[in-house]
């Protein structure tokens, strides 16, 4: 079968199953879009196309499966490396797929043409420039698989003009025919040094399992609950991680870091073992890194080897997919002893059939012993702190507007529990994060590598797309909203019915925390007006419904009219306080031992 | 003295890539991006025509060796790499250098030349091109002395490299890393 490379393009997206993308066109990817027609897939068509990165990036968090976007050279292409860069720091199967102008244009600066493989070859897994129309149907099964395996992450496609034109004969490759020699992620942990693991969680008497976005990446939510459960390990879910373990359970510590809760913090900062499953160590969690978790041992398991070692030392480190591995570190558990359950811990003589035969080999007492017993005393400690240091706010200092905390406790009461949130970035996405109760896996979408203004109001919308049985929330700030609100007529005419909660304090508010705290209250370009521009109209304009929300008692029932639409996509302007801040912090290059809690829980100690 | 010092902080690297445009870039790119320093750098086909051999000579100073493996590693056109310690390679480089040569010290210069096994491979009216190809500390004794003469022009290849042989048994040593598990290529992501 003879078939263009367009349409060839077109029919390798479909034989990789996708269902939606998302994309604008333009002159260099015009033969691209045109059997888009004729195709099963649905396009959603963008406003801009970082929205179409975002989304693709949204619909990936939720789905688990590759985002896949369409976008034409030049400013086309230029205009999704934010999403992009994200997508890499934040590990997001995308597929990219760029026009370009044609191969004999190529190099000669012509309308529309940028380097686009040069220019992204930093913030991708991998790209591809295809200058043959055959080598088309290879390259996009070796995108997706290079896009999803491993340690996932964007990938890019650039196709130029003339190739998508020309014609080819159809094929599609066999798994052997990819032609990628250098490419062969270890997914099995090295089974000695999950023995050597399993020792170490053994004997440690203040563990931490220190959970990141791997553990979601990795679909491992459930296997890091059974090892939670099983050894009675408390565990804290950074920032991209969260969901991956109920924050409702005894266990969690909830998010670590910079705004992390002080329990979360301090139970790392105190901890002799740090059990890091899918997380790297990144700046905003350790704090300054010589003083952040002296005294701890460290097992770090994640599919990248290059993350071992490369900011803390892990004494064991384990290359590996973190669902295999847990599973593997349960088994080693089981072999060393580790009672079955809670339940058969008490009865070590007369273990259940199920109980592991390693269990029943062991001295009965021994294996009793261990570990809840040992964890006891750390389990009081932390359970002083949660109850010394929780998260607090003032709800009845209304004065400078809606607390955003009390908007947000209010709107994680109003929706269901497996409500899909996004944020922004900034105040409003800590708050989120600090806020929410997330007793789900992938309810959480937001930017944390990359730190994208502008992230939530698109991937609300691709992951409305992937889920549209879930209510979608985005949680934004206004100054995030005003980089990507045009999405909001892609919504609109998409029938995309997101709902969108701007904490609007008339502040680009984190800049403005940070000028407060570190530059003596000198606001250097942060005010934004509450009411320029009026998000009321604005979002009507668009073809939302869009409601102001200024006191308290409007809270709830903006909220529930919100809850009711299913039509068309809601703004919700809540006038929030700019004076409040995100606490607790620890202040840039600070160590985590000098965290600051809300001043109104300081009195003694910390 | 020569840059090139002492050989402590100076790792090779030889790594074998796919064949295919934009791979050097990829490569360079990475050292860039992530802070290490190539202190020298150089490509050539391989035996295979699917692959070239890359070798870098890297500063283990700007970065540990390790990281950079695993960061090279990532890159998915990168095959294999092999990392040879100074003391289980041998490693060559070339030399070209056009000099003066009045006649009064063109004898010196061909004398010298002959001394370290170079050739003259040009020859004008009052300069000599030279050539001299050899383990690097060699090409720096060689560079010193060449100096007092006058360099008009001066290139070196960068190095490459190839693992000693184990006299026993005519493999690779274990030393040199070519199937050491430190360095054997664990790709991911």
């Amino acid at each position: 079968m003879e078939l263009t490379g367009a349409q060839a393009l077109i029919k390798s997206l479909e034989m990789q199953r996708v269902e939606v993308m998302f994309g604008l066109p333009g002159g260099a990817i015009l033969p691209v879009y045109d059997p888009i027609i004729d195709s099963s897939i649905r396009h959603i068509l963008v406003r801009h196309e970082q929205g179409a990165g975002h989304m693709a990036e949204g619909y990936a968090h939720v789905t688990g499966r590759p985002g896949v976007a369409m976008v034409t050279s030049g400013p086309g292409a230029t205009n999704i490396v934010t999403p992009l860069a994200d997508a890499y720091m934040d590990s997001i199967p995308l597929v990219v797929v760029t026009g370009q102008v044609a191969t004999t244009a190529i190099g000669s600066d012509a309308f529309q043409e940028s380097d686009i493989t040069g220019i992204t070859m930093g913030i991708t897994k991998h790209n591809w420039l295809v200058t043959d129309p055959s080598d088309i149907p290879r390259v996009v099964a070796e995108a997706f698989h290079v896009a999803t395996t491993g340690r996932p992450g964007p990938v890019l496609i650039d196709v130029p003009k003339d190739v998508a034109q020309a014609r080819m004969d159809w094929y599609w490759p066999e798994p052997d025919d990819l032609d990628l020699p250098g490419y062969h992620p270890v997914t099995v942990g090295d089974p000695e040094l999950v023995r050597r693991a399993a020792s170490l969680i053994l004997e440690a008497e203040r563990p931490v399992i220190y959970a990141g976005g791997g553990v979601l990446k990795a679909r491992a939510a459930e296997g890091l609950r059974e090892l939670a459960e099983r050894t009675g390990i408390p565990v804290v879910t950074t920032l991209m991680a969260r969901g991956c373990f109920p924050d409702s359970h005894p266990l969690c510590l909830g998010m670590p870091g910079m705004h992390g809760n002080y329990t979360a913090v301090t139970a790392m900062q105190k901890a002799d073992l740090l059990i890091a499953l899918g997380s790297r160590f990144d700046d905003r969690v350790t704090g300054k890194i010589d003083a952040f978790a002296p005294g701890a041992k460290v097992v770090h398991v994640d599919i990248d080897p290059a993350e071992h070692h490369k900011v803390r030392h892990a004494d064991v480190a384990i290359v590996g997919d973190a669902r295999i591995v847990v599973d593997q570190l349960l088994a080693a558990l089981d072999a060393a002893g580790l009672p079955a359950s809670a339940q058969t811990r008490s009865a070590p003589g007369g273990s259940p059939a199920d109980a592991s035969e390693g269990g029943a080999s062991l001295p009965g007492s021994e294996a009793a012993a261990f570990p809840r017993s040992r964890l006891v005393p750390w389990r009081a400690t932390l359970s002083r702190w949660q109850e010394r240091y929780p998260l607090v706010y003032d709800p009845a200092d209304t004065a400078g507007g809606l607390k955003p905390q009390m908007v947000l406790e209010t709107l994680r009461d109003a929706t269901p529990d497996d409500t899909i949130v996004a944020s922004g970035v900034g105040q409003h996405q800590m708050f989120a994060s600090q806020w929410w109760r997330f007793d789900h896996p992938y309810t959480w979408v937001n930017s944390g590598g990359l730190g994208t203004m502008g992230f939530a109001v698109p991937a609300a919308i691709g992951a409305k797309v992937g889920r549209p049985d879930r209510t979608v929330w985005a949680v934004d700030g206004d100054g995030c909203f005003q980089m990507t609100a045009q999405e909001l007529v892609t919504a609109s005419s998409e029938r995309v019915p997101v709902k969108i909660a701007i904490l609007n304090n008339a502040y680009l508010g984190m800049v403005r925390q940070w000028q407060e705290m570190f530059y003596e209250e000198r606001y250097s370009e942060v005010y934004l007006s509450p009411d320029l521009p009026d998000y009321v109209g604005w979002a009507e304009a668009m073809g939302c419904v869009g409601i102001r929300v200024e006191s308290p008692e409007e809270v709830g029932p903006a909220i529930d009219k919100a809850n009711a639409v299913d039509d068309r996509p809601v703004v919700i302007d809540f006038r929030t306080d700019a004076s409040e801040k995100v606490f607790p912090m620890v202040a840039a290059g600070m160590s985590n031992d000098d965290i600051v809690v809300d001043p109104s829980l300081v009195g003694e100690g910390r | 003295m020569s840059p090139y010092g002492t050989d402590r902080r100076h790792h090779t690297l030889t790594v074998l890539v796919e064949n295919k445009a934009g791979v050097l870039a990829r490569v360079a790119g990475l050292f860039s991006r992530r802070g290490y320093n190539i202190f020298s750098l150089a490509v050539a086909p391989s035996d295979d025509e699917r692959f070239s051999r890359i070798t870098i000579v890297v500063d283990v100073e700007s970065a540990p060796l390790d990281q950079i493996v695993k960061q090279l590693d990532k890159l998915i056109p990168v095959v294999s790499i092999t990392e040879l310690a100074p003391a289980a390679a041998r490693v060559r480089e070339l030399l070209l250098a056009t000099l003066e040569a009045a006649p009064d010290t063109r004898g010196q210069i061909i004398q010298l030349v002959g001394v370290f096994e170079g050739k003259i491979i040009d020859v004008g009216p009052d300069r000599l091109t030279v050539m001299l190809a050899g383990a690097p500390t060699k090409l720096d004794d060689f560079e010193d002395l060449i100096r007092g003469y006058g360099i008009v022009e001066l290139q070196r290849t960068g190095r490459v490299a190839l693992p000693m042989l184990d006299r026993s048994d005519q493999r690779p040593r274990a030393g040199a890393g070519v199937t050491g598990p430190a360095h054997r290529p664990e790709k991911a992501g």
